[in-house]
């Protein structure tokens, strides 16, 4: 097997509560190539958030706690360092860009010298030369007469002028991946249009790596090479974009997408939305998360969980589903060919 | 025509001779069972609008219509009275428009107590009857809003305002706070009650696919004013205005093949500021097809069809 940049094997975090243990990631794997995007998609509490946190080591432990699984970075153990050696990591080789701006930043901090804070402590330079370089990376995330906004506060920039800073922040010392988790969600969609084309622009420019974590559809159609659907803290179904939205094998990802209006359409049919709720995860079900909401359910559902099944030479496209498997009913809908058990 | 606007304008003093013009003299008409979207980024005014149309917020100038009957400038507490049986608002965040302290019951059924037409049991069947309609638990009444997901609270905030079965609902970006999933059964719930009780609603949003699949009109605001109007799917499919044809460009597709053959090509700027806004087209720094006209003259209503209006000097 080649070595991909990024390959995580089996992530387990959980959390501990009053109401006992929460099961946030349960054996999540996935892998991030040079250059390319993937996206992670699912609901709120489907654990997409905590997959990238665990991995840059910024989940608050206690009460969090990573109960198995690896990520390798180059090869390199990036899960459990030492704080020393973590901050080494964090924002050099991979860099995190969140919802949220406003209270992503410091408030009492101008803009320029918190990104120059960042080159100071990697790339131990003078606070001049950091200065200097700060204005420099607003200038290539397109903002505005940088030099006077650097010494601006991040009160006094709009939504999106505070996630383009932010975007400049996690470049300052090139990493290899940009994490962002959710990085539009609040932002006007013509700021969110020039939001991603900046995102699109750099990773191009940089050859950089993106994991993009977002549960709106339509931007991973705009933005993924390959996508990564989760469901109770699970990957229900990966593969390339185009495998996912025209060969969808799980009925989860099949619920995604009913459940958006088409641009193309008229009006004359219902919205499919997913009836039900996500499982508690205090205690998962024992077999297929999705078996309560799934149209398709069937009885080995239920007590049984689903293995990977992969449909393609390299494996790259699979899911967990037991439609998938040999003796399972044809369904119109579903994309069930070539099918084989990895797990 | 149930609900008609002439000029609605809101202004905030905001001392020193400044002004913020939250909505500029808009002027709207919406049929009796019909739901009209408006869309708009943030700051171009339109909750602000939604609110001054029912009364929450006393409006600076202009007129408005409820079934051909004058609305009062300012609203007394009888007029809320009055006019809060036939205008209901449903608000964006489930989590801070519903009193925490308040039980279901009481949440649901203020509107019926205050009206003080219903006893106590009687209140107590409706609200049971609303929660079972909008799909969630009778025997959740005695409970409080925290203990409900985004999703249910949003039922909850429904009910409460179809329970006193008003004529018309101000929607103010009613599942912007909630996941794929569920907004398709909230929008679903809406779309039946329209189909029931013969509701007409505003729909406010900033997502333009949702909106044009809710409503029959839609009409597009630009800081506090209109700059485009007329039936959704001509609106959304073939956009006039420069600004909602770039809104509508900017609009991703859950669809990788049209993503793929998208022109990047993201609208300039941002938003500026309503602050004393002076006259010439406020859309003019962003536009791209800007002239020297709109600089200098605010643009007027062009009708380009029966029920087309573009408010745009390349129109003229």
């Amino acid at each position: 097997m080649t070595e991909h940049l990024l390959q995580v094997t089996d992530l387990e975090v959980e959390f501990s509560t009053y109401g006992g243990d929460v099961k946030a990631v349960r054996g999540v794997s996935f892998h991030v190539d040079p250059g390319e995007t993937l996206a992670i998609v699912g609901e709120s509490g489907c654990g997409k958030s905590v997959t990238v946190q665990s991995l840059m080591g910024i989940i608050p432990m206690p009460p969090g706690r990573i109960t198995g699984g690896s990520a390798l970075l180059r090869g390199k153990e990036i899960l459990g360092l030492p704080p020393r050696q973590a901050n080494r990591f964090r924002g050099v080789e991979v860099g995190m860009i969140f919802q949220d701006p406003m209270t992503s930043l410091n408030p009492t901090m101008t803009i320029g010298d918190q990104i120059s804070e960042t080159l100071m402590v990697h790339r131990n330079v003078s606070y001049r030369e950091a200065s200097r370089r700060a204005v420099e990376l607003l200038e290539r995330t397109r903002i505005p007469e940088a030099k006077n906004r650097a010494r601006q506060y991040p009160f006094e920039f709009s939504g999106g002028m505070l996630q383009r800073a932010m975007i400049a922040q996690s470049l300052a010392c090139s990493p290899s991946i940009l994490i962002a988790d959710e990085p539009t969600t609040a932002l006007d969609v013509t700021i969110q249009s020039q939001i991603l084309e900046l995102m699109s622009e750099l990773k191009r420019a940089e050859n950089m790596s993106i994991i993009l974590i977002t549960h709106d559809l339509a931007v991973v159609a705009r933005m993924a090479d390959r996508v990564a659907v989760m469901y109770a803290g699970q990957i229900v179904e990966s593969g390339t974009v185009d495998e996912i939205f025209y060969e969808s094998a799980h009925p989860y990802t099949l619920g995604l997408k009913d459940a958006m209006p088409s641009n193309r359409e008229q009006r004359d049919k219902n919205l499919m939305p997913i009836l039900g709720s996500p499982p508690d995860l205090f205690d998962p079900p024992k077999g297929c998360s999705y078996y309560a909401r799934c149209p398709f359910a069937m009885q080995v559902c239920k007590p049984k969980m689903p293995p990977r099944f992969t449909f393609d030479s390299d494996h790259s496209h699979y899911a967990r589903c037991w439609l998938q498997h040999d003796d399972a009913p044809h369904e119109e809908r579903l994309f069930q060919q070539g099918k084989r058990d990895v797990d | 025509m149930l609900i008609k606007t002439r000029n609605l304008t809101k202004h905030f003093p905001m001392g020193i001779g400044q002004t913020l013009h939250a909505v500029d003299g808009i002027s709207i008409e919406i049929d009796e069972n019909e739901i009209m979207g408006l869309v708009g980024e943030s700051g171009s005014g339109k909750s602000t609008f939604g609110k001054t149309l029912t009364g929450l917020l006393q409006r600076t100038s202009g007129d408005a219509w409820f079934r051909g009957e004058a609305l009062p400038h300012k609203f007394t507490a009888e007029d809320h009275l009055k006019y809060s049986r036939e205008m209901q608002m449903i608000f964006q965040d489930p989590y801070s428009s519903l009193n925490p302290r308040m039980t279901v019951l009481d949440v649901i059924g203020e509107g019926l107590f205050i009206q003080g037409r219903h006893t106590r049991a009687q209140i107590r069947d409706q609200v049971a009857m609303w929660l079972e309609r909008v799909g969630l638990n009778a025997d959740h009444m005695s409970r409080y809003p925290h203990e409900f997901s985004g999703g249910q609270r949003q039922r909850i905030g429904i009910a409460r305002a179809m329970i006193i079965e008003p004529k018309f609902v101000v929607c103010d970006e009613p599942i912007s706070a909630l996941d794929v999933s569920v907004q398709a059964q909230v929008i679903n719930l809406l779309n039946d009650l329209k189909q029931s009780m013969g509701l007409t609603m505003l729909f406010i949003a900033h997502d333009l696919s949702m909106v044009r699949y809710v409503s029959d009109k839609m009409s597009v605001m630009y800081l506090g004013a209109l700059a485009e109007s007329g039936p959704s799917n001509e609106v959304f499919f073939d956009p006039q205005h420069p600004y909602t044809r770039l809104l509508i460009e900017a609009n991703p597709e859950p669809d990788p093949r049209i993503e793929r053959g998208r022109p990047f090509a993201p609208i300039r700027g941002e938003i500026t500021s309503p602050v004393n806004i002076g006259a010439g087209c406020r859309f003019a720094d962003r536009c791209p097809s800007v002239m020297d006209r709109c600089r200098t003259e605010t643009p007027a209503d062009i009708s380009i069809s029966d029920t087309r209006k573009v408010a745009c000097h390349l129109f003229d």
